[in-house]
């Protein structure tokens, strides 16, 4: 068995807590160059120190995923979990709690205890499997983090705005995946409904690159839009993307195109039967 | 030079694609056309990669002849392979929900372009395409 190789050294670490604990600090406070506040830090810690040694001393082996080290393990996932929302690197954060281990050593060299070395190889492995333990938790929550990223952006990049009277403008941003095309196909043909709008414009200057899934996303849109009694008007094809529309071989057949949002709130307000001033004309983009 | 791998295995995959191929095509200063057309052809075949191919992987590259820089971008997979290429070409033709133009779009939008595919042993597509 090897639960209980630990509890000599867990004695010999509990009567040193103290500068265990402040040796530790030093050593990560360095490596996080102040970016989080060394109080924080060093609150952080003496609750890791305390609930490793407290597992150590009940007799928990080497095991990290055995039941003693539950507590342990929520508290780092937390830390990980923390760290990767204020930014910091997967490696900054293995490197807090690989650095208990250098504190060990500074503080058993100190007092040259030649029988904790002898522990501290089988000690180490175990500080090791805590700190990988930290990296993956941190993979994950850095993955959470971008998801609900991208989903906040799907939300805000998606806003059909009234812009005239019976005129809902629409400005694509970012690429246009299924899943967004999809949001935004249903958002656009919602606020028709809701708006009673006859006249839509799907402003595409911010869609880096208009493949052919994007365009039959576009296409479709168009389609359900005219069934429900609405035209809409495609505006914002830049230069490289009209080329390579062209060079796809993808045609829009009698779908209203314009190079600006401006030029397309012409034509979609001359479309609702409002003669237009030439001071609406000459504002430009 | 710098030349890099990445999984094709959902949209997710597409788009990383996709930015790769944007970020090596301005290190090799193609212009923002150039850069467009490529993506949008690297967005085809990475596409189809997923949808005919079952998934596979993307290999992006900036590579040099002479003084002309450029980029190539590999795609390869496992699957059925395409068992009749001039159709699989031809604009429209779709064996699924496709516009039917990627493939023969691609070819179109870059300045090298071959495909090695054998029903049963899957498919691979290269492009290549320079600065002017
Ligand atoms: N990697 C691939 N593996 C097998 N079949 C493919 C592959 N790529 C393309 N194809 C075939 O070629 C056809 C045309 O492709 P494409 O021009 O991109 O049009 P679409 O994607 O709209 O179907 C596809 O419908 C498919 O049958
Ligand atoms: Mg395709």
């Amino acid at each position: 068995m090897e639960a209980g190789i630990f509890t000599r050294i867990a004695q010999l670490c509990r009567a040193r807590e103290e500068r265990l604990s402040e040796r530790w600090r030093a050593l990560v406070s360095a490596s996080l160059g102040g970016r989080v506040p060394e109080t924080q830090v060093d609150k952080e810690q003496r609750e890791i120190l305390d609930v490793l040694l407290t597992a150590l001393a009940l007799g928990a082996g080497r095991d990290i995923e055995a039941e003693p080290y539950a507590e342990l393990r929520a508290l780092l996932m937390e830390l990980s979990r923390s760290r990767a929302q204020q930014g910091f690197s997967p490696r900054e954060t293995a490197i807090s709690v690989f650095a208990l281990k250098g504190a060990v050593l500074d503080v058993f060299d100190q007092d040259g205890d030649a029988e904790a070395f002898r522990e501290f190889v089988a000690f180490s492995q175990l500080i090791d499997e805590l700190a990988l333990l930290t990296f993956e938790t941190y993979a994950r929550a850095r993955e959470e983090v971008i998801s609900s990223q991208a989903e906040q952006l799907l939300e805000l990049a998606t806003p059909v705005v009234k812009v005239w009277d019976g005129v809902l403008a629409l400005p694509l941003v970012g690429t246009l995946g299924s899943a967004r095309a999809q949001v935004v196909m249903e958002k656009l043909l919602q606020t028709l409904v809701d708006t009673g709008s006859e006249h839509a414009i799907i402003d595409i200057t911010g869609v880096p690159a208009v493949d052919t899934q994007v365009a039959q996303h576009l296409l479709k849109t168009v389609m359900a839009a005219r069934l429900m009694g609405a035209e809409c008007i495609i505006s914002g094809i830049r230069p490289q993307i009209a080329q390579t529309i062209v060079a796809l071989g993808i045609e829009f057949g009698d779908i209203a195109t314009k190079g600006t949002l401006a030029d397309a709130l012409v034509l979609a307000i001359s479309r609702t039967g409002v003669s237009v001033g030439g001071d609406l004309t000459k504002r430009g983009r | 030079m710098t030349r890099r791998e990445l999984p094709i295995n959902d949209d997710g995959d597409v788009v990383r694609v996709r930015q790769l191929v944007r970020s090596v095509a301005v290190d090799a200063r193609l212009s923002l056309v150039e850069q467009t057309k490529l993506v949008t052809a690297a967005s085809e075949l990475a596409r189809n990669t997923l949808t005919y191919g079952g998934g596979g992987a993307a290999t992006v590259e900036h590579i040099t002849n002479g003084t002309k820089s450029g980029v190539r971008a590999i795609f390869r997979d496992k699957g059925p392979g395409i068992a009749d290429l001039d159709l699989a070409l031809t604009d429209g033709y779709t064996s699924g929900k496709g516009l039917g133009l990627g493939l023969g779009g691609a070819r179109r939008l870059v300045d090298e372009f071959s495909v090695e595919s054998s029903p049963g042993s899957g498919t691979t597509v290269t492009v290549t395409k320079w600065a002017r």
